[in-house]
């Protein structure tokens, strides 16, 4: 009797349900419901009204309508999904590169695998201001061009090439986390893989397209996925280095989203956020979902 | 006593100091004051506060600033809504006033008796739909045109323009000579590429009279009235035609000042808060600056758009009404006058009755005659509500040829919807 007692207990707790009391988890909840489920749903109702921050008109999709009329909605949306391409092709190429590098056997290999790590903490908005001014038309990296006598070009004025400037110095900051995905990607491959390849006299290029390359697969996935997301809710960067300018020409979706709250478009604004937060869901549950069955798989 | 600064809180030591402080001082008030960042602004504004806190023992003031443009008007809105503004705080008067709520966030200035020493045409842009005055001139009255440089002029024996054929003449004569670009744009201070289009507002007005109007009920628009539309093909006209400074898309606003001031460049369109900002960056210079009007395609139609100044206004959260009210008497009476005249003198006709421009600039001279004969109009931002918040965007892309006029203008007219919706205006 004692013992099935117990047992029982056990199985109740095993199963999570009873053990603690519902209340120790109101703390977590009203801070939840605060910060988290009460600004969603209060944002869902505002985006449907004209909002001046002290009454609301409701106006039902009139918001949604206006900002799919937007004339740089489509601009925005084109300039982000360049941005996410060129950062994500970029930081896969040079992280890879790197991380290959920084596992080899090099002098002070601690010591670079940390300086390329650094640009990582670095705050983006003080990236972006001390790029913005080594940028400039006669900074220091167009004064450094004119040494070997080439013109640089007016890398955050000229408007077809402000969003590739920016998104170059996205990867300068981002691709030391890429390396070092890569790295612990790297470091994981069992030693037994690479002798095989030796016995079977593979060269290093041969090393790397057949054992190191499909089995670094889960690093890619994970840093492409990273930067999509990341790309996709771009902002600091974008707007610390151009505002969106010259004019319209480096505009994402969350700069035009900025804008229409800084223009006092509450509601405006509201209903875009709303748009971007339906628009990030369904891109990434489904590729979620289809990158944990492949785990699952494999 | 309100100098103890929630002193309770933050331990016994804190609080005896406090308390021994406002024995010593007894009565102190300390209000605070946002300005903007610009040069000239912050030093109307230490002048004024100088000559104030010198009359006023009792009141100490602390100056806050802010960034100018879309920035501003943000962190403006923002201040406000969250009931975190300062006790004085300095704006745009006409239409950027009308888009902070005024009627609900500023305290009513109707009934001050410095009312009546007030210009009636500046009481009509700081006055809220309800009809009660909010605020007082931080500033004289100026216009937005061309300043050029006199001495280049004279160098290339070239006359000043009355019609835009004359004025793209001399450009063509200046760039010819190839000693400086005709005419100066600094796009990296985005606001400044406004002034061109929102300067011509007289010639727009002076084929148009009912243009405000019509505009403010939505029923004429940029992209399909040809003589506001001429404004936006202004702006393109001058870049496709080459006129602009090389580093129009990098250079700032005080980059475009030293290059008109030592004659780099040779036209700039923008305001007269300018002559005041070469006066105290430039001042062997200032003699070297003159200034005309927007040419309109008429030589015979010639004259002025007038701005109207910053005000200073009161939010209604302040805690020190009284001392705040007192300031805003003292800016708006003649020992006011004095401080500004001493903060890099008047770039247009005083507003407050009993104040003279004295030893004005050149450029001031010449604008003159215009306030004088009645040829000039108010900027159309002070006469509609509607300003569009994306226009300096947009002017921007027009006059670095990424987008034409009439692309410009449309775009613009959408901006316009989206602003008198926000507003609340009928007819939209």
């Amino acid at each position: 009797m004692e013992g099935k007692r117990l047992f029982s207990t056990a199985g109740k707790g095993l199963r999570g349900s009873a053990r603690y009391p519902y209340w120790l988890f109101t703390p977590a909840a009203l801070i939840y419901v605060a910060l988290f489920l009460f600004p969603t749903v209060a944002s869902l109702y505002f985006s449907l009204t004209r909002w001046s921050l002290f009454d609301s008109t409701f106006i039902g999709l009139d918001n949604f309508a206006q900002f799919f009329r937007e004339p740089f909605l489509i601009k925005g949306l084109v300039n982000t999904l360049i941005f996410a391409a060129i950062t994500s092709v970029l930081k896969v190429v040079l992280g890879l590169g790197c991380a290959l590098l920084l596992t080899s056997h090099i002098i002070a290999r601690g010591y670079l695998r940390s300086v390329i790590f650094f640009p990582v903490v670095v705050s983006a908005v003080g990236v972006g201001i001390t790029f913005t001014v080594l940028m400039e038309p006669t900074g220091v990296i167009n004064s450094t061009l004119a040494l070997f006598g080439v013109t640089g070009p007016g890398w955050l004025i000229d408007p077809n090439l402000a969003l590739i400037s920016v998104a170059l110095v996205d990867v300068w900051k981002g691709v030391g986390l890429a390396t070092v995905i890569y790295i612990a990607g790297i470091v994981a491959i069992p030693k037994d893989y690479f002798e095989a390849a030796r016995i079977d006299g593979a060269t290093p290029w041969q090393n790397f397209l057949y054992v190191t390359l499909p089995l670094c697969r889960p690093a890619t996935v994970t840093i492409v996925i990273l930067n999509i997301i990341g790309g996709l809710r771009t902002f600091e960067m974008v707007w610390a280095m151009t505002g969106g300018g010259p004019g319209f020409s480096s505009d994402v979706v969350a700069s035009v989203i900025y804008k229409q709250y800084q223009s006092g478009f509450y509601g405006l604004s509201t209903a875009g956020n709303v748009v971007l937060f339906v628009f990030i869901m369904v891109l990434v549950v489904p590729l979620t979902t289809w990158l944990n069955r492949r785990e699952g798989h494999e | 006593m309100k100098i103890v600064p929630n002193g309770m809180l933050r331990g016994a030591s804190i609080l005896a100091i406090c308390l021994f402080a406002s024995a010593v001082q007894a009565q102190q008030v300390t209000l605070s004051l946002l300005t903007d960042v610009a040069p000239e602004v912050v030093a109307r504004a230490e002048a004024l506060v100088a000559d104030f806190e010198a009359a006023n023992p009792d009141i100490s003031i602390e100056m806050e600033t802010r960034p100018g443009g879309a920035e501003g008007d943000n962190l403006i809105k923002t201040r406000l809504a969250t009931q975190s503004m300062t006790d004085l705080f300095v704006y745009n008067s006409g239409s950027k006033f009308q888009s902070i709520n005024p009627d609900r966030l500023l305290v009513d200035l109707s009934a001050e008796p410095w009312q009546a020493d007030i210009q009636p045409s500046f009481k009509t842009v700081v006055t809220s739909i309800d009809g009660a005055v909010r605020g007082a001139p931080f500033a004289t009255s100026s216009a937005g045109g061309i300043f050029y440089n006199t001495r280049v002029y004279a160098e290339l024996g070239l006359e000043v323009p009355k019609s835009w054929e004359q004025f793209m003449a001399n450009n063509q004569t200046i760039l010819d000579a190839g000693e400086a670009a005709p005419v100066i744009q600094t796009y990296k201070d985005a606001w400044t590429s406004q002034i061109l289009l929102l300067g011509d507002y007289f010639n727009v007005q002076a084929a148009k009279p009912d243009f405000a109007k019509l505009y403010t009920e939505g029923q004429e628009k940029f992209a399909t009235e040809p003589t506001a539309l001429r404004s936006f093909e202004k702006l393109q006209e001058l870049h496709d035609a080459g006129f602009l400074n090389e580093n129009y898309a990098s250079a700032g606003y005080d980059d475009g000042l030293r290059m008109l001031a030592n004659g780099e460049g040779v036209h700039y369109p923008i305001t007269s808060g300018a002559l005041r900002a070469i006066a105290t960056t430039y001042p062997d210079l200032l003699g070297d600056i003159g200034f005309f009007p927007i040419p309109g395609d008429n030589a015979e139609i010639n004259g002025l758009t007038v701005w109207m100044p910053q005000a200073v206004y009161i939010p209604n959260t302040t805690s020190n009404l009284d001392a705040a009210k007192k300031f805003v008497a003292f800016v708006a009476s003649p020992a006011g006058c004095e401080a500004l005249k001493r903060a890099g003198g008047g770039s247009g006709p005083f507003l407050v009755a009993g104040c003279e421009l004295e030893n004005a600039p050149p450029a001031v001279s010449d604008m003159l005659p215009f306030f004088e004969n009645g040829h000039n109009s108010p900027a159309l931002e002070f006469l509609s509500p509607i300003k569009g918040p994306a226009l300096e965007q947009i002017t921007v892309s027009v006059g670095s040829g990424i987008m034409t006029a009439a692309e410009g203008a449309a775009l613009y007219d959408e901006d316009v919807r989206k602003q008198a919706q926000q507003l609340g205006l009928p007819g939209w």
